[in-house]
């Protein structure tokens, strides 16, 4: 046996040993800290997140409250009063020899500081439904009429017309949105509306072709023609190119709610409180088959964006509840003091194995 | 013993008679010597073939391998959905990316493993032998080898296939061969020359011609029956009988041996290593199994989504799409149509169950098992073996153990034997002072000449298969298989009884000097069934035939023929076995000259026999040990391996139940039970037999101790029962129900006098009641029982490295077994529970986004996220922070180890469960839910802007997972700091990346929203309201419903708190700082921290 084991430990001093090199990752000794809170400071950290939550809610509600914002919401009112079913909305609205032209009346709150933002707002319209969201070619917005015909495929259902490719082709380009507004003062001044540089720039310099034109687009059908049935919303000034079409620009990109708002136009004037501002709609553009709201929203804005009390609501809220917490921990853990890490509280230790092991 | 082979012998088949006509047929195939081409085709070449693939076949065959997995199936099915446009929510890419990568990295694995294979094969095949075909010897490559060419090999040559010896350059026909290529055992072996072929010379060997019949391949190694007959001029024997020791396997080396030849009778893949290739079938742990069992529900949930947004899908469709004009629905819808909606959302879904859960649990495991290699305190310094886990896959199954079945021998002891005591003839010798071969008794009777003693002595010396190689300064050692006969020969050698020489058939023995020769005639070798061994040997001098014997008492026993003598040895055989001894009793008889000559010819026959050899050479070797004179019996002592004791007790406070097997008799195994811990000792502790000879016996034995542990039980005693193999194969056969009753009622069994069968019998058993088990042993008697584990665990000792091969993970010694338990069982299981939940849960995260959307963008299945997104989501964004949990410890090592009860969570499977799978799918809907709402109530009216908003979510998400991952960590290293840290660093740089390419969807956005202020107020808001709550939740838990890992946690820190005090203060006082740090210890001391807990073993109620 003995000399079973020096021929083994001789062997070892010839053979490189097989002993695992010390290392602390490969020993799981790493220093590590463990966080491990106490009562307090867990209170101590819930009063803490209440203590920051709060005064940001409360600046999020001031900075939503500051910005000014008038709706005015114009799909029935601007029909006539005798059109009431659906069936009559919608011939009404196809009818392209009425003029639907409509004036409303805005009062101006607040004093608006200019920029004022120009809005439209639809509901209940599915921007981000499958077929449509998909119904584009992002390369022919940018190649126009080189594109090749695979690449758009992704446009069906409106790839093609009358077998040419249609640019811009795709559900999205096709159902432009297609209402105006002329805004006037009481004095019937009219109020500039710019309508540059609404829609996004990296979008006008790098998505949207500056050479390419619209072509054998439906919209720009005439309505008496027979194949009026094809066409779908705005038409496009084909002597334009797609980079400078901001409507469009703005209304391609897709809402991710059914609910949304798209920039129109800017006001770079400021209105002043009581004034009233007279706009001449143009109602066009046909929500009435299903039933879509139309708004026009003049929105000023503040270093959070339109008017949304969300954030500074949802703050307060989260704030609120941290501190009531805190607060219902601090009264139990004194209340009932609970030694931690208590050996009676090993269920081995106890006789009736209580803490379920089972 | 005949009880115990009944169930084996209805399954033999009938005899047949064996004649010469019906030799071939039932025989596997005959070898013509020397005429390698007599049938060229009916065996294959020698050619070698480990692989698995070919070129042509390597992508089908791969493939299909991959795809034999339901959730492979799952992947390629979504893929391929994915590749119809109209249904496709995303780019395929985003798909497939990941899915190629994951195959191609497997498949390129498999095809490097294969390679490798391939060159050795290559190079095995392509080696240059000698081979004498039709009596010329001529260099050969080893793949054109053929079945009955003579095969020609020089020392230190690799055996290129099954051969069976014919000639050796040795005169008597000896042949060293190594054989750690097939068993890991180190020693060198022994292989006889079959006798007719010794002393052949080389030119005989050239021109021999015969006939060898053997067996069809197998791939037993320890076995090979074959006769062997030389055709005339040679000898023309009768069939020459031949075991294994004729032969050479394939893949051995020849060693201390100048050359050898011998016949190939197995070539190629037919050889016993070739049959026995292939891979193990893998093992499945507890962790995977319940993981494939929460994957099945979540598919089940996802088809239930699927179809409830389907139908959603198209009745909103029909109702309401239709009259958005800007949708575009066709009036003429094709036959498709209903299918499309839900198939969308089929693959909205599919992120459900994510790919990558698959590869992050791989690589977690192949983590732990590096932990396990790289373990110091597992490495055993004297042996230099570190610990190795074999398995890298099951690590997780070692911290749910309830079980262990441990074998006894170099498992639990050093198998360090030492001849303690013995008696002879009723005097014994040796005592608690002093061993029996410095007892002046024994000396005194030795040189007294008195003819018991020399009698004893002799059989110690001659029954055997030591083997005594003399070193050139003349030295005798000995080389055995079994410790104990190397222990009872260096015996016999001290008292001057030498074995000097053992050659194929002669034995040389010096006497006090004198010189005896022997004749071997017969060796009737140890079977664990037959529990002894016997040589017959023929005295050179006198002549004289004797049957020399040793075996296992109850054994040697029954075939002894004065009862008077047997009952004084079995009273001091039963006081050696209660001192832990393990005894041997040796018996002799003489053999007259004709007895012998009946009974060689029945024992040739029957050893020539090809079919179930075995069982009929015992059958004959009945014939000859009987009427034995029994001389006395041995004493061996085998110590206790260091730190058996604590081992085992903190692995039964740990909940473990232990049952030992042993091959040992029943009073050694119940003494070393009881310094092993495996019960307390009386009166807390009791031992319960199962005795009984026969079935009825078993039965109300049984029942008694039935009986007798349910009125103890009350009392919570620590009960064991103990029962030996016969009354367990009446138990497993005829009582399994009540012997099921009995074993659940007990921590505890000993179970002695068992086969290697019965081990593996036993295992399956426990397994059968759902228990996950686990079993260590070192030697090849339990191999079958490890790999019929769940866990098996090999102790790479003396006995070869048999078991350590054939196991998952192997150990230098018992003790580290707790370390592999407790400490990388535990942490491997809780952090695999930690990684597959959360893996599961973050998927369920993005998709309950994707859900949540459908419903306001009119259930038409509109991805909010785009392809990249959702790719790199699961492959780059979440992926490295929860691998760094690996590193997680939730309570240190020293604490576990203390506090071994813990390990119970782990056992029940209390962190992963469908119930805490529950919390974390609820933790799922409700980030989900937060991210949508905020997100969405965020980003309204001019902001609702597809990218963005979608960018806003996904950045939400990231958000949160870096603080679910935080909030569930309990111990952070740098690692951790980084991975988590720097995940959302990276993510963040990622996606500023992808937002400068033009082409992409994402050109700007990242810009666009890190710019904007109400962006990071929302990622505050998500992560206050997401993560409070559920932090909340956890605090209050952790207070007030503290579980066991909480109250240990908390402790630590509080020893951690005082240990920093009383360094601060020390430091502070420095006069007194070392009072001051004694102070600290014994403040360590008596804080009850380091206090070892009560304990109170309760009975878990088992599964049934």
């Amino acid at each position: 046996m003995s000399n079973d084991a020096a021929s083994s430990s001789a062997g070892a001093s010839a053979k490189p040993s097989r002993k695992p090199k010390y290392s602390k990752f490969t020993q799981q000794e790493l220093p590590a800290c463990k966080p491990l809170l106490t009562p307090g400071w867990v209170i101590a950290i819930l009063m803490l997140v209440g203590a920051i939550f709060i005064p940001i809610g409360a600046i999020a509600l001031l900075a939503s409250n500051s910005v000014v914002e008038i709706v005015e919401q114009y799909e029935t009112s601007c029909l006539p009063a005798n059109i009431t079913t659906k069936e009559a909305r919608i011939r009404y609205i196809q009818d392209d020899t009425i003029n639907k032209s409509c004036p409303v009346t805005l009062t101006v709150p607040k004093k608006m500081n200019n920029p004022v933002y120009v809005y439209y707002q639809l509901d209940h319209y599915y921007q981000n439904h499958r077929r449509y969201v998909k119904s584009r070619s992002d390369k022919q917005l940018l190649d126009g009429a080189s594109t090749s015909n695979s690449d758009l495929d992704s446009c069906k259902p409106l790839k093609q017309f009358n077998n040419t490719p249609i640019i811009p082709c795709g559900l999205i380009a096709w159902s432009l949105f297609n209402d105006t507004y002329e805004f006037r003062r009481q004095n019937s001044a009219p109020i500039p509306v710019n309508k540059r540089g609404i829609s996004w720039k990296s979008d006008r310099d790098h998505k949207f072709g500056s050479t390419v034109f619209p072509s054998n687009f439906p919209n720009n059908l005439n309505r008496n023609e027979s194949n009026s049935a094809f066409i779908g919303g705005a038409g496009l000034n084909v002597s334009q190119p797609l980079s400078e079409a901001e409507d469009l620009i703005v209304w391609m990109r897709s809402a991710a709610l059914p609910t949304f708002r798209k920039l129109w136009g800017k006001i770079e004037t400021d209105l002043q409180a009581g004034e009233i501002i007279s706009v001449n709609i143009a109602n066009v553009y046909n929500t009435y088959e299903f039933g879509g709201k139309k708004k026009l929203v003049l929105s000023t804005t503040s270093w959070l964006g339109g008017k949304n009390n969300f954030l500074g609501i949802a703050y307060l809220t989260v704030g609120v509840l941290c501190i009531f917490l805190a607060i219902v921990f601090f009264l139990i853990h004194y209340k009932t003091p609970r030694p931690l890490g208590d050996t009676s509280y090993l269920s081995w230790n106890r006789k009736g194995n209580v803490n379920g092991l089972s | 013993m005949a009880e115990i082979k009944e169930d084996e012998e209805d399954a033999r088949p009938p005899q047949i008679s064996r004649d010469s006509s019906n030799k071939e047929k039932n025989s596997g195939r005959c070898v013509y010597i020397n005429e390698g081409d007599r049938y060229p085709d009916l065996y294959c070449n020698n050619r070698v073939s480990n692989t698995k693939y070919n070129l042509w076949n390597f992508l089908p065959k791969n493939l299909w391998e991959q795809f034999g997995r339901f959730m492979n199936k799952y992947f390629l099915l979504i893929a391929i959905l994915q590749l119809w446009p109209l249904i496709t929510p995303v780019n395929p890419a985003s798909t497939w990316g990941p899915l190629l990568l994951i195959f191609s990295v497997s498949a390129c694995k498999e095809a490097w493993d294969d390679y490798n294979r391939y060159k050795l094969d290559k190079q095995a095949n392509e080696r240059m032998v000698w081979v004498v075909k039709k009596g010329v010897k001529t260099r050969i490559q080893a793949q054109d080898i053929h079945v009955g060419d003579i095969v020609w090999l020089r020392e230190k040559d690799e055996v290129p296939c099954d051969m069976i010896l014919l000639g050796s350059s040795d005169p008597q026909g000896v042949c060293y061969i190594e054989t750690s290529t097939i068993d890991g055992e180190t020693d060198l072996k022994t292989r006889v020359v079959p006798s007719p072929c010794i002393g052949l010379n080389s030119e005989l060997l050239h021109k021999i011609k015969g006939i060898i019949e053997c067996g069809y391949p197998d791939r037993d190694i320890r076995r090979l029956d074959a006769n062997l007959r030389l055709f005339p001029p040679f000898i023309d024997t009768d069939y020459f009988p031949i075991t294994v020791n004729n032969t050479l396997l394939q893949s051995c080396f020849i060693r201390n041996t100048e050359w050898a030849c011998g016949v190939a009778v197995y070539t190629g893949n037919e050889t016993k290593l070739g049959m026995s290739r292939g891979l193990p079938s893998p093992k499945l742990t507890a962790v995977d199994a319940m993981i494939d069992k929460l994957t099945g529900a979540i598919f089940v949930f996802q088809v239930v989504v699927v179809i409830i947004l389907g139908f959603a899908g198209n009745a909103w469709k029909s109702t309401e799409a239709d009259k958005l004009w800007y949708v575009h629905y066709p009036k003429a819808a094709p036959w498709y149509e209903f299918i499309v909606i839900p198939l969308r959302f089929e693959l909205l879904c599919s992120i459900m169950i994510p790919i990558s859960i698959k590869v992050s649990l791989d690589l977690a495991k192949s983590m732990y098992a590096k932990f396990i290699d790289w373990d110091l305190h597992m490495y055993d310094e004297k042996t230099d073996t570190p610990a190795v886990a074999t398995n890298t896959a099951i690590s997780e199954d070692l911290g749910q153990i309830e079980y262990i079945l441990t074998d006894k021998t170099g498992t639990l002891t050093e198998n360090l034997m030492l001849f303690k005591k013995c008696c002879i003839k009723g005097s014994c010798y040796g005592d608690s002072t002093r061993d029996a071969v410095k007892d002046p008794a024994l000396l005194r009777a030795l040189n007294e000449n008195d003819p018991e003693v020399l009698k004893f002595l002799t059989v110690m010396a001659v029954c055997n298969t030591v083997v005594p190689s003399r070193s050139p300064n003349g030295s005798i050692s000995y080389k055995a298989q079994s410790q104990d006969e190397e222990a009872l020969v260096s015996a016999a050698s001290h008292l001057r009884v030498v074995l000097l020489n053992k050659a194929a058939n002669c034995v040389e023995v010096s006497v006090l000097g004198a010189v005896l020769e022997f004749d071997i005639l017969d060796v009737l070798e140890f079977t664990s069934d037959r529990k002894k061994m016997s040589v017959i040997v023929r005295e050179r001098q006198t002549g004289e035939l004797k049957l020399l014997t040793k075996g296992a008492d109850e054994a040697i026993f029954s075939s002894v023929h004065n009862d008077q003598q047997v009952r004084r040895v079995a009273e001091i055989v039963d006081q050696y076995s209660q001192m832990g001894l393990r005894t041997l009793c040796l018996a002799w008889r003489d053999i007259r000259e004709e007895e012998y000559h009946d009974w060689s010819r029945k024992f040739k026959e029957a050893s020539s026999s090809i079919v179930d050899r075995e069982w009929k050479i015992a059958e004959v070797c009945v014939l000859m040990e009987r009427n034995l004179e029994l001389l006395g019996a041995t004493a061996i002592e085998d110590k206790l391996q260091d730190g058996v004791a604590e081992t085992i007790e903190s692995l039964r406070d740990a909940g473990i139940n232990f049952w030992m097997l042993t091959g040992d008799k029943q009073l050694t195994a119940a003494q070393i039970a009881l310094s092993c811990n495996f019960v307390l000792p009386e009166p807390q502790g009791q031992l319960l037999y199962v005795q009984g000879a026969t079935q009825s016996d078993v039965g109300a034995s049984l029942e008694r101790v039935l009986r007798t542990m349910q009125i103890s039980s009350t009392e919570h005693k620590d009960v064991a029962f103990v029962i030996d193999g016969l009354a367990l194969e009446f138990a497993l056969k005829y009582y399994r129900q009540l012997f099921a009753e009995v074993a659940s009622l007990c921590r505890t069994a000993i179970c002695c006098r068992v086969t290697p069968s019965q081990k593996a019998q036993l295992v399956h058993l426990v397994k059968s009641w759902e228990f996950r088990t686990l079993a260590i042993g070192d030697g090849g008697n339990d191999v079958r029982m490890i790999q019929e584990a769940h866990v098996g665990v090999g102790i790479s000792g003396r006995e070869g490295l048999q078991a350590a091969r054939a196991a998952d993970y192997s150990l230098a010694k018992f003790r580290f077994l707790k370390r592999l338990i407790l400490v990388h069982g535990r942490y491997s299981y809780n952090r695999s529970a930690f990684l597959s939940q959360y893996s599961i849960y973050k998927s369920l995260v993005l998709c309950f986004i994707q859900i949540f959307f459908s419903f306001v963008s009119g259930i038409s299945g509109t991805s909010l996220f785009n392809s990249f997104s959702l790719m790199a989501y699961n492959v780059l964004y979440t992926s490295v922070p929860v691998m760094a949990s690996v590193l997680d410890k939730d309570i240190d090592e020293k604490t576990v180890l203390q506090h071994p009860q813990i390990l119970k969570y782990c056992q029940a499977g209390r962190l992963l469960n469908p119930s805490t799978f529950a919390g974390w799918f609820g933790r799922a809907l409700f980030h989900g839910a937060v991210v949508f709402l905020i997100t969405m109530h965020v980003y309204v009216n001019e902001k609702s802007e597809m990218e963005e908003v979608s960018l806003v979510a996904l950045s939400g998400c990231i958000w949160l997972q870096a603080f679910v991952v935080a909030l569930e960590t309990s111990s952070f290293t740098t690692i951790q700091h980084i991975a988590i840290g720097g995940n959302l660093v990276a993510f963040y740089i990622f996606n500023l990346v992808a937002s400068t390419v033009k082409w992409g969807g994402m050109y700007t956005i990242m810009f666009r929203i890190c710019s904007q202020r109400a962006y990071w107020l929302t990622m505050l808001l998500i992560v206050g309201a997401g993560i409070g709550p559920i932090a909340a939740l956890k605090f209050f838990r952790f207070f007030y419903r503290p579980s066991l890992i909480n109250i240990l946690q908390y402790r630590e820190r509080r020893a951690r708190v005082t240990e920093a005090n009383a360094t601060s203060s020390s430091s502070a006082t420095s006069s007194g700082s070392t009072s001051s740090s004694q102070r600290a210890a014994q403040d360590e001391e008596s804080s009850s921290v380091y206090q070892p807990l009560l304990l109170s073993t309760k009975d878990r109620t088992k599964r049934q």
